[in-house]
């Protein structure tokens, strides 16, 4: 019982419930006494979650750091240090690894529910005809699907990073580690208000939350709101922490120069955290205050502004694809040399492309709006910035083709997911060009052309790399190797099954199919692909379904991995698998590349165990 | 060997996005330019992905070595090929910009005396069509063929969106504010303009006939309707 009480999660959810219904007492006796009849669901919620927050931090433990300094309590060490080491999860644990994994399994879990939603409303659209579903259920379900998948990709990226880069730089930990898991701890409350989503509701406008439709929307898009909004301030704060920590915490000789390229990435995708993400935090709080009381900044009734609603979301979710994106992009450049034997062609041009990305990427936000109705000629300025970006992202795919030739290639598992990755990736970023084209994207703009563009960008360029990555790191987080027979028939299963989910997809947009729709007319002859592309998503649900048996098999007998299996020569794999609590007792030294493989007396990094004797060279 | 299969395969594939029909059949002017794009664009992007892949398969057939430690040698780059596959892609999607701008002032290209003007009202969920010119308002939208039209949109509550799939341009229906879009149909037959953005509940089926007669008959449909 004691242990149970000294888990965080556990005082967190107590507290966070008796805040909640505070919240919502306190919404009514103001309600009551302004005259107004007590309940009003909206307002309820909002305050009761709000309060329930704050009281579920302070719960968790979330504040004690801050608190004690202020009032000067002497300096504990972690709860969890007394306990089991699995209740470390489950509590306000401050080393980045701890965090790390907390990130990556909630954005697991998410990405199975927001996956099955998404496999319900497939079935919907096999054929043409309304089969089993009403129209407000299909709406909630594709709806939920985008945005619980985006809260996924951000959690995703914020484990990926926060466990690799400290190791990558040769650091013990993230700069602030209180605020790193202060970050992580705000996201199990999101995804909870994700969950309550459908029951209260749903909502109908797809994860864009377009006003003044999402202002009219039932209370399951106030959860979806307050849910994204929590995320965002995870990643605001995380990315203050990740930008700190590599400018301030690399070890002795690590230039900028020679940094892995997934420091290069988490850099871009934190420039563009810092500073996008608070306008989509701002439109998501106006649509909320639009619907709570009666402001009305999109009300053209109230002189608001629909069309402003439609910038300052996207001058977010545009750059935020990059954010998406860019930490796989990483991946997939730690992952072909080490499975090639050979340097990362043109090292210096793809760490420099991630920054051409995030800054191309910056000014792009209008081609989302050809068909809203801005002034026709700013069009063509949006056009340009859109179709300069396609430049250095070719110099990534380039490179990635140029370190395999000539390479002595190995095709493990992580490999061949980065291989996928390289071609889907290819795929949507060649399909995106039309999209940026004016004339075009308005024949092609909200079709199903667009949404299998995206998801060729997104499984590109964040599902197929961070499955690299867990096949690739697995082995340095538990101390066991995946199995690799399991991991290749879940390779080939998803590969498979996205190509088949995917081109039709190309050929129904093209062919008329409008994005977001529960039915559609049995005369336009787009029943045999609709089926096509649902039976391949199931494909790509079956082999999740190997990976997820494969991570507990291996997990629970695993072969034991050794400190380096892959022979890579970043910093991450001179030290043990898993690696200690304070990643190294001393300081590790750089002295070279870390992709300089086969090249004759080439060392990245100096690392000694016990800080004298025994020097161990990475080569 | 890499590059006879390249220049093949290119070949092949730009015959088929050249020749191919993979769209519905035009039935605008605007259509045109578009296809034409369309078809030009996806023949640049085919044989840049015939390009990349060939290379990617050919490296993990000829380079494979699964058993050996061996390391590979020591290329770290090339400035020139750098170089290259920078400014390339970079005069390409210039290119192809000012193309789309070029075929984007093509399209927005009549000779306004002769335009018929179309007020468009969108609503949950259904169109409504007023013809100023002639005074007469309709569910259905009916026009005649090679006339320039001109739709004046705007909505009563939430963005929908105006699409004839066979027209290709389309053009959001805002509330609060009036929205221009340009169509000349250039072909007799009934078709369908579909909401093309989120709307709500009956979203999907929110849709109106579009009938594109000869003048004479259009002239007729308005003495009716008007009678
Ligand atoms: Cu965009
Ligand atoms: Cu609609």
């Amino acid at each position: 019982m004691s242990t149970i009480w000294k888990l965080g999660v556990i005082r967190g959810i107590v507290f966070g419930l008796v805040g909640t219904v505070a919240g919502m007492a306190i919404t009514m006796l103001l309600r009551t006494a302004l005259g107004l009849s007590a309940w009003n669901s909206g307002q309820a919620t909002a305050l009761g979650s709000f309060v329930g927050l704050i009281a579920y931090l302070g719960g968790l433990g979330a504040f004690n750091g801050w608190v004690g300094w202020v009032l000067g309590w002497p300096e504990k060490e972690h709860d969890a240090t007394e306990l089991p080491n699995w209740t470390r999860y489950f509590g306000f644990h401050t080393n980045h690894k701890t965090i790390g994994v907390q990130y990556m399994v909630t954005s697991l879990l998410v990405i199975i529910v927001a996956g099955i939603y998404q496999l319900i409303a497939r079935l919907e659209t096999a054929q043409p005809g309304l089969q089993f579903m009403t129209p407000r259920t299909y709406n909630s379900l594709i709806s939920l699907h985008g945005i619980m998948m985006l809260g996924a990709v951000l959690l995703g990226i914020s484990g990926m990073i926060n466990y690799l880069v400290p190791l990558m730089i040769g650091a013990r930990d993230m700069a602030f580690p209180r605020l790193n898991a202060l970050s992580y701890w705000v996201t199990p409350p999101s995804v909870l208000f994700f969950l309550f989503s459908l029951p209260a509701g749903g909502f109908d406008t797809g994860w864009t939350a377009y006003a003044p439709l999402s202002v009219r929307a039932p209370l399951g898009m106030q959860f979806m709101l307050l849910a994204f909004y929590l995320v965002g301030w995870s990643s605001i704060l995380g990315s203050v922490n990740f930008l700190t920590t590599i400018f301030k915490l690399r070890a002795p000789g690590m230039g900028l120069f020679r940094m892995p390229i997934f420091v290069w990435a988490t850099l871009a995708t934190a420039f563009l955290q810092l500073i996008f993400t608070q306008f989509v935090g701002i439109a998501f709080l106006m649509v909320l205050l639009e619907r709570l009381t009666p402001l009305g900044f999109f009300d053209p009734n109230k002189g608001g502004n629909v069309i402003l609603y439609q910038h300052l979301f996207w001058i977010y979710s545009h750059p935020a694809v990059y954010i998406f994106v860019l930490p796989g992009l990483g991946v997939i450049s730690e992952v072909v040399p080490v499975f090639s034997r050979k340097p990362l062609f043109g090292y210096r041009a793809v760490a420099l492309s991630s920054l051409g990305i995030a800054l191309g990427g910056a000014l792009v936000w209008g081609h989302h709006m050809f068909a809203a109705g801005m002034e026709s000629w700013l069009r063509i300025p949006f056009m340009f910035t859109t179709l300069l970006v396609a430049v250095p992202t070719g110099v990534k795919i380039f490179s990635w083709l140029a370190t395999m030739w000539l390479g002595k290639i190995h095709l493990d598992t992580p490999m061949l997911f980065a291989l996928t990755a390289i071609v889907v990736f290819l795929i949507g970023g060649i399909t995106g060009v039309p999209n940026g084209i004016v004339p075009v994207d308005l024949y092609v703009h909200d079709t199903y052309w667009v949404t299998s563009h995206f998801h060729h960008t997104l499984f590109g360029g964040f599902v197929f790399p961070m499955m690299a990555a867990i096949y690739f790191w697995f082995p340095k987080v538990t101390g066991r190797l995946l199995n690799e027979r399991l991991g290749k028939v879940h390779w080939s299963v998803m590969t498979a099954g996205f190509f088949i989910t995917y081109e039709p997809m190309f050929w129904l947009g093209l062919n008329g199919m409008r994005r977001r729709i529960v039915d559609y007319d049995p005369a336009m002859g787009l029943g045999t692909m609709n089926l096509v592309t649902t039976i391949g998503g199931y494909l790509i649900a079956l082999s999740m379904l190997v990976f997820f048996i494969n991570l507990v098999a291996s997990l629970w007998r695993g072969a034991t991995a050794s400190a380096n299996p892959w022979r890579s020569r970043t910093l991450e794999w001179q030290v043990s698998s898993p690696p200690p609590g304070e990643n190294f007792p001393v300081p590790p030294r750089v002295v070279g590349s870390p992709y300089g493989y086969g090249i004759p007396g080439s060392v990245h990094v100096i690392v000694s165990p016990t800080g004298g004797s025994g020097e161990k060279q990475a080569t | 060997m890499v590059a006879i299969t390249v220049a093949i395969l290119s070949a092949m594939v730009v015959a088929i996005f050249l020749n191919a029909n993979f769209t519905p059949a035009p039935a605008s002017a605007q259509a045109e330019p578009i296809d034409r794009l369309l078809r030009i664009l996806f023949s640049i992007g085919g044989v840049i992905f015939v390009l990349c892949l060939v290379l990617l398969i050919y490296s993990v057939i000829v380079f494979r070595h699964p058993r050996d430690t061996e390391e590979g040698p020591p290329l770290e780059g090339n400035y020139r090929l750098e170089l290259t596959w920078t400014l390339i892609p970079l005069a390409i999607v210039l290119v192809l910009a000012v193309q789309g701008a070029a075929v984007l002032k093509d399209i927005g290209r009549a000779d306004p005396k002769n335009e018929l003007e179309i007020k468009v009202t969108a609503f949950q969920w259904a169109w409504r069509f007023e013809y100023p010119q002639y005074g007469i308002t309709s569910g259905e939208l009916r026009l005649p063929v090679n006339r320039p039209v001109l739709l004046k949109l705007t909505s009563l509550d939430v963005i929908h969106a105006f699409w004839v799939p066979q027209f290709r341009v389309k053009q959001d229906a805002v509330p609060g504010m009036e929205k221009e879009l340009l169509v000349t149909p250039t072909r007799v037959g009934s078709y369908k303009a579909w909401c093309n953005q989120l709307c709500g509940l009956a979203h999907a089926a929110m849709q109106a006939p579009v009938i594109v007669v000869e003048p004479e008959d259009f002239e007729l449909w308005v003495k009716e309707q008007r009678s």
